[in-house]
């Protein structure tokens, strides 16, 4: 779909408030401007209001007070524009054609939407604010973004492991295209094997979520959507360069090989071959490695029929080796010369999708989903070996309809999961097959005006958690204009896949120990939770061109059930099932700020209070900041005569003290310091065909200092390089451009 | 599995289910809340969206639930002419300004 931007002039000159306001409504199509007729011109919360003539034009008295004016037509975007003059030329933009639930295919203009109509709390990213960091892949695409947090997992591999509410993303659910995507064996590092290029949005929605997907998410979901072979442009390359030695190459074809037909081919490469020791601990701060990401997809559309289809498959191979600086896989695995460490990982995803909307009633439609993964890693770590091998069946049939009319819309479904793990630990392999049949119904009311509630109940089979009821709920009201109050609660739960959910744990010498309790799964019990969100949030005007949006929320997360990693004794790790309380409790202050359609400012505090009863006693969870800031300053520029356009974008962490475990180093079990962090990028587009950006991660160069503990003896019992609070590498700047067709 | 009684479904359906447009007077988007909701709350009335220029309303209602004179009704006291039925003078002056469509004089 061509994206139009939005034309907004205003007229200069001095404004009689006994004047009425003028002005004249137009769209583009097929590169031609139309006057539009018969669209609705009114100012917003008021009854004054008038319709387009003939020739797109229109006369509006001006009224007393500063509501902005709102200009809708059917089939085009309802727009609110504040008017300071008594002259307006403003274009339409049409609305994107309305597709499956399921599969949204719109382009968004807002970099992040904040909906005030969904009843979910969620948080839409589009792939423009992907484009406000490096955002190599999907791991670092929340850097700009409040909700989520990202976090340094251990001094070796340099993963960013993301949280939200204070609890680390197994507890999240997330999914490709609605597909359980990062779960399992790819855990870990899951989240890089998605290139940034690829997505085309994402959906964050906190709390309780959707019984739909499954009964997996405890404090939240995280949807990314893909770009879809008929909508994306037929080319797109982009090259990266970063100083810590990271090339990266994207390309994209797509192309329509019919009228209902049409394919897109996904390319990416990236490889890290410099070494890097800053810190002089003899340990690489950054990894090297190599990765190949392969992706084809096929997209069918026959509108009149109904039928909406997607297939795709992809590869994947990434391998990346760790470790003391000269160390040599060839003569050093497996002995004790040498520190160094060897991760290598193949993925095999395919996906089929159909679905079909009966065309007699378009409120009607029904939904298969298929999908089947292979994934196989291969490590050993210094002495320690840890392999494992996952592969996932996972199918899916839904339907939707209503119940009397559209204002009550449900939705019913069948599940049916089938998981195969096998895993080598050291001198111990561990297999476990899950089988999971699960059906669901969820049901939405909605006034389509300023209340709605979504129930939804699921009934699963599991072979290994059991029969189980995972009830969700979620209502939003809104009782004043642009105020909305959301509540969700339900529950979920999941099988703690220790080692691959930990694989930091490899990084250190301690002895692993399971306190088995005779459960299924490495003889411990499911985890369960409930978890219970209170959001509220306002949009309002301050002078006519400053909007601002203020959300504050408070979630809560409790354990009935947790698999507790416990790192408190500096010479093992242990896991049991936990005995006591553990909850997790976060809250939220978020403002956004902009000024016209050219600045904005978001900042956002966050507190969270995650304790749970240790075998040693109820503590905070180890790494895990009480308290941060966030602020995120961008700028976009006008495009110039020349078709030139600057973005500039800066974003600021303060990250509070975290607590530490006892190490041999630290016998205080003290806190970190606080900390702050600072990125920012600049982007030059030039006729939207080409850009290139410059960016910095981490300006300030802060530094852990030591990260690894007992570097000087990676054999010996002290060694932990899982205790990481602060970036391992210091200030990183990169570089790259985008071209597209 | 679950393909099949939906199906079967959805072919009984076709009898007693059918699809009707016509016009109904209006001006914004407050007229196409009160429309649609005025056609929604009609038990048999299973969709309605109104369209703004081209002030058509599409509809699909169950037929043996509710008669189409009875939406055409439903939707006029709530101010709105309709192709078939006529506004009393009470109920379009009580609608909002901007609502207040161009009227023929009775």
């Amino acid at each position: 779909m061509k994206k139009y931007i939005i034309l907004v002039c205003f007229s200069c000159g001095l404004v009689f408030s006994q004047d009425p306001l003028k002005g004249i409504i137009k769209y583009q199509d097929n590169n031609e401007i139309i006057p539009l007729v018969g669209a609705n011109v009114y100012w917003s919360n008021t009854t004054v209001g008038t319709i387009t003539d003939s020739n797109g034009k229109f006369q509006l008295e001006k009224i007393a007070g500063t509501n902005p004016l709102v200009i809708s037509y059917l089939g085009f975007k309802t727009d609110t524009l504040w008017v300071d003059s008594f002259y307006i030329s403003h274009q339409m933009i049409k609305k994107s054609e309305e597709a499956l639930d399921e599969i949204t295919l719109q382009q968004r203009r807002k970099a992040i939407q904040k909906s005030f109509i969904e009843t979910q709390n969620i948080l839409k990213v589009s792939s423009e604010e992907l484009l406000k960091a490096a955002c190599c892949n999907l791991s670092e695409s929340f850097e700009t973004n409040p909700v989520i947090d990202v976090n340094f997992s251990d001094a070796l591999t340099g993963t960013k492991q993301i949280k939200m509410l204070g609890l680390s993303s197994p507890y999240l659910q997330i999914s490709e295209e609605n597909i359980p995507m990062v779960r399992g064996a790819s855990q870990a590092y899951g989240l890089t094997f998605t290139p940034g290029t690829w997505v085309e949005s994402i959906q964050i929605s906190k709390g309780a979520g959707s019984v739909t997907n499954g009964f997996e998410s405890i404090v939240g979901q995280i949807n990314t959507e893909l770009k879809k072979p008929l909508t994306d442009i037929p080319f797109f390359l982009n090259i990266f360069y970063s100083i810590n030695g990271r090339y990266e190459i994207n390309t994209h074809l797509n192309r329509k090989v019919s009228e209902r037909w049409s394919t897109g081919l996904f390319l990416h490469g990236n490889l890290r071959t410099q070494k890097f020791d800053k810190n002089n601990d003899r340990f690489l701060d950054l990894p090297v490695g190599e990765q190949i990401n392969l992706m084809n997809r096929w997209q069918y559309i026959d509108a009149d029929k109904g039928w909406v289809s997607f297939l795709s498959w992809r590869y994947m191979n990434d391998e990346k080796q760790l470790g003391v600086f000269d160390f040599q896989p060839k003569r050093d695995k497996g002995l004790k010369n040498q520190w160094g460490c060897e991760i290598a990982t193949q993925r095999w995803d395919t996906s089929v999708k159909v679905g079909y909307v009966f065309p007699e009633f378009s409120y009607q439609s029904f939904g298969f989903q298929a999908a089947y993964s292979s994934h196989d890693q291969k490590a050993y770590f210094g002495l320690r070996k840890y392999d494992v091998n996952h592969q996932s069946l996972y199918t899916h049939l839904l339907f939707n309809s209503i119940l009397g009319n559209t204002l009550n819309k449900f939705k019913v479904g069948l599940n049916y999961t089938h998981d195969l793990y096998d895993e080598a630990v050291d001198l111990y392999s561990f297999d476990r097959k899950d089988l999971n049949w699960g059906g669901y119904f969820e049901y939405t009311y909605n006034n389509d005006d300023n209340f709605s509630w979504i129930g939804g109940l699921r009934v699963d089979i599991h072979n290994n958690l059991g029969t189980f009821f995972t009830p969700r709920f979620h209502l939003r009201y809104v009782p004043l204009n642009e105020f909305v109050i959301r509540i969700s609660g339900g529950s979920g739960r999941k099988a703690a896949n220790i080692f691959a959910e930990n694989q930091t744990l490899f990084a250190t010498n301690r002895t692993i120990k399971i306190q088995s309790v005779g459960g299924t799964i490495y003889g411990l019990d499911p985890e369960i939770a409930w978890n219970y969100g209170l959001s509220i949030a306002k949009s309002f005007y301050i002078g006519s061109p400053n909007q601002f949006n203020i959300t504050a929320d408070y979630y809560v997360t409790d354990f009935t059930n947790q698999v507790v990693v416990d790192w408190e004794n500096s010479q093992e790790i242990k896991f049991y099932n936990l005995k006591g309380e553990s909850s997790a409790k976060s809250f939220q202050i978020e403002l956004d700020y902009s000024f016209r359609n050219f600045l904005y400012i978001r900042a956002a505090y966050k507190n969270y209070d995650v304790k749970m009863d240790y075998k040693s006693g109820l503590r905070q969870k180890p790494l895990l900041p009480k308290n941060r800031f966030f602020l995120n300053v961008g700028w976009e520029g006008k495009t110039s005569s020349s078709g030139k356009k600057w973005h500039w974008d800066f974003t600021f962490h303060r990250v509070g003290d975290q607590r530490l475990v006892n190490t041999i180093r630290d016998q205080s079990g003290s806190l970190s310091p606080s900390y702050s962090l600072f990125n920012s990028q600049i982007s030059c587009f030039f006729y939207k065909k080409f850009e290139i950006y410059l960016g910095g991660e981490n300006i300030g160069n802060y530094r852990q200092a030591s990260p690894i503990i007992g570097s000087d003896d990676p054999f010996g019992a002290d060694f932990d390089a899982a205790q990481v609070y602060a970036p391992v590498f210091g200030a990183m700047v990169y570089s790259g451009l985008r071209f597209k067709i | 599995m679950l393909v099949l009684p939906f199906g079967m479904l959805a072919q009984e359906k076709e009898k007693k289910i059918v699809k009707a447009e016509f016009m109904v007077h209006g001006n914004c988007e407050f007229c196409e809340k009160r429309i649609e909701k005025a056609a929604l709350s009609i038990k048999g009335v299973k969709s309605a969206a109104w369209d703004i220029p081209s002030n058509q309303i599409s509809l699909i209602y169950n037929q043996k639930q509710v008669s189409l004179k009875t939406i055409h009704a439903s939707i006029a006291a709530q101010g709105h002419d309709t192709s078939e039925a006529k506004a009393k003078k009470e109920d379009y002056d009580a609608l909002p300004n901007c609502c207040k469509y161009d009227r023929e004089e009775l």
